[in-house]
């Protein structure tokens, strides 16, 4: 009877496989394994594909290809005049996903929106805890604990935040994959059961998609969300194939083992390019590479040294050896592709002549310096240690004495943030949320001093129109005043703008309506496979 | 036996305390910290770099951390990964039977075929075939088994289109795993096909992992037969008259065995060191390639608990190699 049983089922499967109803599968080949499922705790790439991304929802999300904000779980929103308050009108009849270990009993309200941020921002919520030991890297990261004042709840389908000060920026970050709205319901019933840890493990959301299955470390299943809200997923099956090595995806891919991969080698993506069943896409990334002077020490306190410095180094020569075309040379501290880029602005030539020059008019004679080289690869940097041996042969040639030092990774990061350090730093940024306040703000302001300003440079002029910026939400105004603080950027350069890396995603001729994300996120919901 | 076994045993207390110090120390000697990591270019504030040491407890002095561990350790709790927050055993033994499938397979192909190769170059000494097979080890011995496995992916499954890419199983097949070994999983789960996918899933991995135990074995029942066809009871066999079957079969190969069988238990802790880059290249799910992640990481409760689970593996594999020593040789039994 059992034997029977199997067959049948067996035969069942082969008949679904082969017969005309045949599910519609797109299998992704991601580049690693999730952290967890909560996308609150992480602030990898990787864990939010496979979790806020595809099961989670927020209260509003960037348009499929832009950083454009439109209306996620919040069907509409006010900012009062102050820039303190903000009113989000909840969608009605959003529910929840209905698994095997979850049935909602509600829809979304207000309570769960509250609950997904009082869970991170306040330690005394129940669910802070939920696992001992975790943290909420973004929510902190991003100054939402010093920026919220209070989130109430108006009535079932709204709710208000209350800032301490305006800050324009915090309707994007509500876009950001640690904003995804979680079910308190669910919260509640694990932690009435002794289970919340569950809560990292077996998610449910509003998203597209729903979590079935995951293999450690090898598969993770979901299928489409017959509930959600948005436009439902042309797919019936969504699994990601878990597969770290760069040239082994491409293996899979063109077995067709898998239809679509992220971050392909640059060596492989000639080949795949020229393969007839492949499409490739690409897109500049939102990020920027860059070496930063300390500029608190001399001689690079001088903005002469800094600007003959910038002179002396051949970028196009790093794009083409380092990045074998995958790269644009970077002039701006924003990449091109996010709204208020400079364009306008003149980089500094590559004129050896001029910068030894201008190190002359400066008093700097047999200068010595360190250059350092992160020893890990990043999206916006392949390979960092060859891009200071370049630099370090383009220095030689004004009579610059440079050596090149490389820490561990997280070593790196710390000491690099150093006040007295000595040496400039290669490193970069990937945009999160597609403001420009997200780049200029982390990375030049004069409160980042001492941390992720890694030039350790402070201009008032240059933080006044940052927060003028911050501070008025009318996105024209906000504009001019991020042209006018990159002018001040580039006269003063604080770094040397090394490039913005070129985002790759190939894909089988079968995968259409992929839309290629400039956060840098994979996003299957509108994708469709035809056979 | 008994006095021999206890004896062996004694040796493991002190062998596993040394190695939970190892173990913790290891990671922990290695520049930068979890936190660091975590928190990536944005870098942190100080105190919340406190706060986060302080709730993950490795602001206290370190002697403490270590006391604690091994208190938590003698009541099986092998503590939680910093990163997934999974329990450390629970991990390990839903990865392990994938390491130890492919480890079998491989340390089963090593034997099959490095003892008769091995034992064939010593009978044909000097001969052609003698020189290419450890020519051939000599290679598989130096392969970079990266490139070796790349080399195999791009040639039998991108080219010839053989073999699949890489995985344990095709994804079409969905079944539940109670063993965690795909083989008999799959055969469990009664779906048609599924046995086969899985097992065509583990030839490449199979092969590269067997590389260079296969190289180290032949070449070493290689050398022990020789040294052994050389002494004066193979000669003594032969002169009273037994087939030369008899001779290499049953007096030769006995005693030639016992290196040999030292030999394969040490390829045990090699095969744990090629499955972290045989399990990466193939997007294998087992211990190997979740040591890398982890250390990279540095998750230091994954790291200590899954050197010593490794480590106490490979010392288990140790005790029974040295008890078959003694089932094939009285000699050591007595000494």
């Amino acid at each position: 009877m059992k034997l029977r049983n199997t067959l049948l089922a067996a035969s069942a499967v082969m008949a679904m496989l082969a017969g005309g109803v045949q599910a519609k599968t797109l299998v992704y080949c991601s580049e690693g394994s999730p952290e967890g499922f909560d996308p609150a705790p992480y602030t990898a790439g990787t864990t939010f594909d496979a979790s806020s991304r595809t099961i989670y929802s927020r209260l509003v999300e960037f348009a499929p290809g832009t950083t454009n904000l439109v209306p996620g779980l919040a069907e509409s929103w006010t900012i009062s005049d102050d820039g303190l308050e903000y009113t989000f009108k909840l969608r009605p009849g959003v529910k929840f996903q209905t698994t095997d270990y979850f049935t909602p009993t509600r829809d979304l309200n207000a309570d769960d929106v509250i609950f997904s941020f009082d869970r991170q921002g306040n330690k005394d919520n129940p669910f802070n805890q939920y696992v001992p030991g975790v943290s909420y890297e973004y929510y902190t990261g991003m100054g939402l604990d010093s920026m919220i004042k209070s989130i109430e709840k108006v009535d079932d389908l709204t709710v208000k935040f209350t800032l301490n000060a305006p800050n324009a920026p915090f309707l994007a970050d509500l876009g950001m994959d640690f904003a995804s709205i979680v079910s308190k319901e669910y919260a509640d019933k694990l932690m009435a059961e002794g289970k919340a840890a569950d809560f990292n493990n077996q998610p449910i959301g509003t998203g597209p998609f729903q979590f079935v299955a995951y293999q450690k470390d090898a598969v993770i299943r979901y299928k489409a969300n017959p509930d959600y809200f948005g436009t439902k997923p042309h797919i019936d099956d969504l699994v990601f194939a878990i597969t770290t090595d760069a040239a082994v995806r491409a293996q899979k891919l063109r077995a067709n083992e898998c239809q679509i991969m992220p971050y392909p080698a640059p060596a492989d993506i000639d080949g795949l390019k020229a393969d007839p069943n492949l499409t490739m896409m690409e897109q500049p990334g939102l990020n920027v590479a860059y070496l930063a002077y300390n500029t608190q020490v001399a001689p690079f306190d001088d903005v002469r040294v800094r600007k003959a410095l910038n002179m002396a180094i051949n970028k196009q020569a790093i794009i083409d050896a380092v990045f074998q075309g995958t790269g644009i040379v970077a002039k701006n501290p924003i990449p091109p592709t996010m709204w208020s880029y400079n364009d306008a602005i003149k980089d500094d030539p590559y004129d050896p002549e001029a910068a030894k020059q201008m190190l002359a008019d400066a008093g700097v004679t047999d200068l010595h310096m360190k250059i350092w080289a992160m020893p890990v690869q990043r999206p916006y940097m392949p390979n960092a240690r060859r891009t200071a041996e370049l630099m370090q042969a383009d220095l030689a040639k004004i009579g610059v004495t440079a050596d090149i030092v490389s820490y561990e990774w997280g070593e790196y990061l710390k000491k690099s943030t150093d006040v007295n350090r000595d040496g400039a730093v290669i490193l970069g940024w990937t945009g999160d949320n597609g403001d420009p306040d997200n780049f200029m703000n982390v990375l030049l302001s004069c409160n980042g001093i001492g941390g992720s300003n890694r030039a350790q440079w402070c201009d008032k002029d240059f933080q006044a129109l940052l927060d003028k910026a911050a501070a008025t939400s009318d996105v024209a105004e906000r504009t001019k005043l991020y042209e006018q603080a990159q002018v001040i950027f580039k006269e003063q350069a604080p770094w040397l703008t090394i490039d913005h890396s070129t985002v790759f995603m190939p894909m089988s001729n079968k995968v259409t309506g992929y839309v290629m994300s400039p956060l840098g996120s994979h996003d299957f919901s509108n994708v469709d496979i035809t056979e | 036996m008994i006095k021999f076994i206890l004896g062996r045993l004694s040796y493991l207390i002190p062998t596993f305390i040394g190695i939970t110090i190892v173990a913790f120390g290891f990671v922990r000697i290695l520049p930068g910290d979890p936190v660091l990591l975590m928190a990536g270019e944005r870098g942190m504030t100080p105190e919340h770099y406190a706060d986060m040491m302080q709730r993950l407890g490795f602001d206290r002095p370190i002697w403490q951390q270590y006391l604690e561990y091994l208190w938590k350790l003698l009541h099986g709790n092998f503590g939680d990964s910093i990163v997934t927050k999974q329990p450390v055993l629970s991990d390990f033994l839903t990865l392990f039977p994938a390491t130890l499938e492919l480890a079998f397979c491989a340390i089963i192909i090593a034997v099959v075929i490095g003892v008769p190769v091995g034992v064939l170059a010593a009978l044909k000494r000097g001969s052609w075939f003698d020189q290419t097979t450890m020519t051939a080890a000599l290679v598989g011995y130096s392969m970079p088994i990266f490139w070796w496995g790349l080399l195999l992916i791009i040639f039998f499954s991108g080219i010839l289109g053989w073999t699949p890419v890489s995985g344990r199983i095709s994804l079409l097949y969905y079944f539940p795993t109670p063993t965690g070994f795909m083989l008999i999983d799959s055969l469990l789960s009664g779906q048609k096909g599924a046995f086969a996918s899985a097992a065509s899933h583990l030839v490449l991995p199979s092969i590269v992992l067997a590389t260079i135990p296969l190289a180290v074995i032949a070449r070493q029942t290689r050398s022990a037969m020789l040294e052994v066809l050389g002494e004066d009871y193979v000669r003594t066999a032969r002169a009273k008259g037994l087939s030369p079957r008899r001779v290499v079969g049953v007096h030769a190969l006995r005693n030639a065995m016992i290196p040999v069988i030292t030999t394969i238990g040490l390829q045990v802790g090699v095969l744990m060191a090629g499955a972290i880059l045989t399990e990466t290249i193939f997007s294998w799910p087992g211990i190997g390639k979740w040591m890398v992640d982890s250390i990279s990481r540095r998750d230091y409760p994954v790291v200590q608990s899954g050197l010593l689970l490794i480590a106490g593996i490979v010392m288990i594999v140790n005790l029974v190699v040295d008890l078959l020593y003694g089932l094939i040789n009285p000699r050591i039994r007595h000494s």
